[in-house]
């Protein structure tokens, strides 16, 4: 059935072949566009008139049929996806991608097995047909649920601490992977029971699930960076089984980075991406931070909104440290106005912006631009770090472990070694927060507890609107 | 035909891997989100062998109907998310929205 298939795309004419390549070119030429802000907005949209030229390419094949299940399978999916990417929350966006990733690699999966169904067991096809085709179906599959646990966690629905089998995980998570590729070795040398395709998939998903559950939230922005590669690298292999060259080249540029985009973001944590999957972080960390807190404890400066506004009113520099609880209080419109009266009072707001602050990188960019804050006054960590000696007040919005001194100081911390700003170098700390409670990676912070540090607890979005507030009224 | 996909994919690697390599910081969730929708092409497969199957089952026709659903709301939502995070990008010469309801 399947070497039909193949041969119908052959010679179905070198027009289709044609559009693909422009396709292609189109992807390729759009994603530079997106290494530069100028460039980005129609780098993405170029990117989009190349895939509604694959589209109707594959229109153009000869001998197409069902056309009345393709279209309203069409119809129904774009009539889902675009109130959720018009509505979704700036804020959400990272649970969204997730969910919009896994999708796809749903859709790879299922593929797969379709054409296992058709092909009665892939009897009779040729390897080179048979691999990718079981690499797609592992890999789509292991995507789909590692993404959804992924989008739970970041939406909340499960808890962002790490759940798992502790050290049976990594022995449980082996054993699943052997029976996934112990089916697909069995299906490739010739078994085509219906229990084999089943088992592959349903070893796949509990793989999915069970390597993505142990994660700590704190690495969710790494894993889902992962799985993004994942899943172009499985649409890459669907692409090598029905020999089309568009599918081929998107997924694999897809692939190749996603796998750049994953190191980028664990060489910005000093992580590992292997000892990311290991997972346990959140958890494991936790305890050896709280240990350390308990020598400190007691010694948090609590501070009001009326003395924060005096001490950053007569400031020459103020540096504002945004984090996720910016992110989660839906603050960015609040700090903006903050910046502005301090602007008003000739007082310098530059923003530092953590490469892994929020749930993933750039998170904070989106955020800040949304509540048009100019683009010159944020200031990534390389360029900021030797400011803070001359900083007068570092406004610390809901960051936590990315300003923690431990990661320079203590190596008993488990996130010694990760670069971090040096907000604790300024002359005064004032830190957002809306408890005491330990940030997502479930360390307690040392700067809380250091002598120039204040704390003002609360949502931060009425924390800084109270402040903005006493500023006025100064 | 095998032998030369093995080298488009191995050559596409190699594209992907230097137009990637030199995104700034600042544009790696836009990023991830644009090549996240690119990945929707997997839309095509599912097109591809629902309409070029003859006998499909039921189950199968299910299975691809919903794989072309999943793909579609992987392109679709995939770029216009990119593109509503881009749009905030753009320099704006006078920044609009100082005094929204938010001053409350």
């Amino acid at each position: 059935m399947s070497t039909v298939l193949a041969t119908s795309f052959i010679h179905s004419g070198d027009l289709i072949a044609v559009l693909y390549i422009i396709a292609f070119s189109l992807f390729i030429y759009g994603l530079s566009g997106l290494t530069g802000p100028r460039t980005a907005v129609r780098g993405n949209r170029i990117a989009a008139v190349g895939m509604g030229i694959a589209l109707l390419a594959s229109f153009l094949i000869e001998g197409m049929g069902n056309w009345t299940l393709i279209i309203i399978a069409l119809i129904i999916g774009t009539i889902i996806g675009i109130p959720s990417a018009r509505s979704v929350k700036m804020t959400a966006v990272p649970q969204m991608v997730a969910l919009f990733n896994g999708v796809g690699g749903g859709a790879v999966a299922l593929i797969a097995w379709a054409e296992f169904n058709d092909s009665a067991g892939f009897a009779g096809e040729p390897l080179t047909f048979v691999i990718p085709s079981l690499f797609a179906a592992i890999v789509g599959s292991v995507s789909f649920w590692g993404s959804n646990i992924a989008f739970a966690k970041l939406q909340e629905i499960l808890p962002g601490h790490p759940i798992g089998a502790g050290r049976l995980q990594q022995p449980l998570n082996l054993l699943l992977l052997l029976i996934a590729v112990g089916s697909a070795v069995a299906i490739a040398s010739g078994e085509t029971a219906t229990i084999y395709i089943l088992v592959l998939l349903v070893a796949s998903a509990l793989l999915g699930l069970f390597v993505v559950l142990p994660i700590g939230g704190a690495d969710m922005p790494v894993v889902i960076s992962l799985l993004n590669a994942f899943t172009g690298l499985s649409a890459a292999a669907t692409g090598l089984a029905l020999n089309n060259t568009a599918l081929i080249v998107a997924g694999m540029i897809v692939g190749a980075s996603g796998t750049i985009l994953t190191r980028l973001m664990a060489d910005a944590m000093n992580r590992s991406i292997p000892s990311i999957i290991a997972g346990g972080f959140g958890g494991g960390g936790g305890e050896a931070g709280a240990e350390g807190a308990g020598e400190h404890g007691g010694t948090v400066r609590a501070t009001s909104a009326a003395d924060a506004a005096i001490q950053m009113a007569f400031a020459r520099q103020v540096v504002i440290v945004p984090g996720y609880g910016m992110a989660v209080a839906q603050a960015q419109h609040a700090v903006r106005e903050l910046a502005t009266e301090l602007e008003k009072r000739n007082v310098e707001v530059k923003y530092a912006i953590h490469p892994v602050a929020g749930r993933m990188p750039g998170h904070m960019n989106v955020l800040l631009a949304e509540a048009d804050v100019p683009y010159d006054q944020l200031k990534e960590m390389d360029e900021i770090n030797p400011e803070f000696s001359r900083t007068d007040v570092a406004l610390v919005i809901g960051a936590n472990d990315v300003t923690n001194p431990a990661a320079n100081t203590n190596s008993e911390s488990p996130i010694y070694g990760m670069p971090i700003l040096n907000v604790n170098e300024s002359k005064s700390v004032i830190v957002l927060k809306r408890s005491m409670n330990p940030g997502f990676a479930g360390i307690e912070n040392e700067l809380y507890f250091e002598p120039m540090t204040s704390m003002l607890f609360g949502d931060a979005k009425s924390s800084v609107a109270e402040i903005t507030a006493e500023l006025t009224a100064l | 035909m095998f032998i030369t996909n093995v080298a488009i994919l191995v050559l596409a690697g190699f594209v992907g891997y230097a137009v990637i390599s030199k995104v700034p910081n600042t544009l790696h969730t836009p990023l991830m989100s644009g090549t996240n929708a690119i990945h929707g092409i997997v839309v095509l497969g599912g097109i591809i062998v629902l309409g070029l199957g003859e006998d499909l089952s039921g189950l199968d026709k299910g299975l691809l109907v919903v794989a072309i659903i999943f793909g579609t709301i992987n392109v679709v939502g995939g770029f216009l998310v990119t593109d509503r995070m881009l749009e905030m990008f753009k320099s704006k010469p006078a920044p609009p929205k100082q005094d929204d309801e938010e001053q409350a």
